[in-house]
């Protein structure tokens, strides 16, 4: 793999790759730190990956962009990191399991006190890109660990067995965990707005 | 026997982790036919897949699409 091929668009020299790999460490950055909730983690996630990238960069083909190449490599160490830090906590908080906080959403039956109104083209929001920034701010909003369930498992794609894994949680507590991040996003979002 | 919203909202989240007892998947369908506001946030809460899929910035050069 490592000599370097002839193919119909060359690849870049070393010294160009070395220079915009370093050029994507910003936007990797606020991808871990949405992820990781942790400023340090955050910095120590991307620099390994933008090491792993430098000394590996003969694995970068060139058939996807270097953003999608490098941020594959940072889901695997996001995912590492959460799983260390994980391992290193008390038992998770009792509190995470508990939803009274939706209580105010249903009455004493638990029906809707106010129930969802349809959303305005949700599709089309997602594809302007109006829903991310959105989107961002109401993670930053959740605690960390129902932030990181939701993020692992929606946008990293984990399975459940993964997702204990990584957090060190029995399957049904993972769901909880779930259950609580997208009810409060649900909310978070119709709150700021979306859909209307 | 009927399920509260509360609960069926726990059902749908649920469902998108878990295959769902055959019981659980008719109270389930019986209670979205009948609840309009269950329904919207049922949408709305499997609609986060795809918005959280989003969150992944492209740059300009995404070979792989073209």
């Amino acid at each position: 793999m490592g000599a370097r091929e002839t193919v119909s668009s060359p690849l870049p020299s070393p010294d160009d790759l070395q220079a915009r790999i370093q050029a994507e460490r910003p936007y990797l950055l606020r991808y871990a730190a949405l992820q990781l909730r942790d400023r340090d983690a955050a910095e120590d996630a991307v620099q390994e990956t933008l090491l792993a990238a430098l000394t590996g960069s003969s694995g970068f083909a060139g058939r996807s962009s270097l953003r999608t190449w490098l941020t594959g490599i940072l889901k695997h160490k996001i995912v590492d990191h959460i799983r260390r830090s994980s391992r290193e906590q008390a038992a998770p908080d009792p509190a995470e399991g508990d939803d009274a906080d939706f209580d105010a959403l249903f009455d004493r039956r638990g029906h809707w006190v106010d129930p969802p109104q349809a959303w305005e083209n949700p599709e089309g929001a997602l594809e302007q890109g109006r829903l991310r920034a959105v989107l961002e701010e109401c993670l930053k909003g959740l605690p960390a660990r129902t932030a990181q369930a939701f993020m692992m498992r929606e946008h990293l794609g984990l399975d459940t067995p993964e997702l204990c894994k990584a957090l060190g949680v029995t399957p049904t507590h993972s769901w909880v965990l779930l259950y609580r991040a997208r009810m409060a996003l649900r909310l978070c979002l119709e709150r700021n707005g979306f859909g209307r | 026997m009927m399920r509260s919203c509360k609960e069926v909202t726990r059902l749908v989240s649920q469902g998108e982790e878990r295959d769902l007892g055959f019981l659980e998947r008719v109270e389930l369908r019986m209670h979205l036919a009948a609840c309009r506001g269950c329904r919207n946030a049922s949408d709305q809460l499997r609609f986060l897949r795809r918005a959280a899929r989003s969150l992944q910035e492209e740059d300009e050069h995404t070979a792989g699409r073209a």
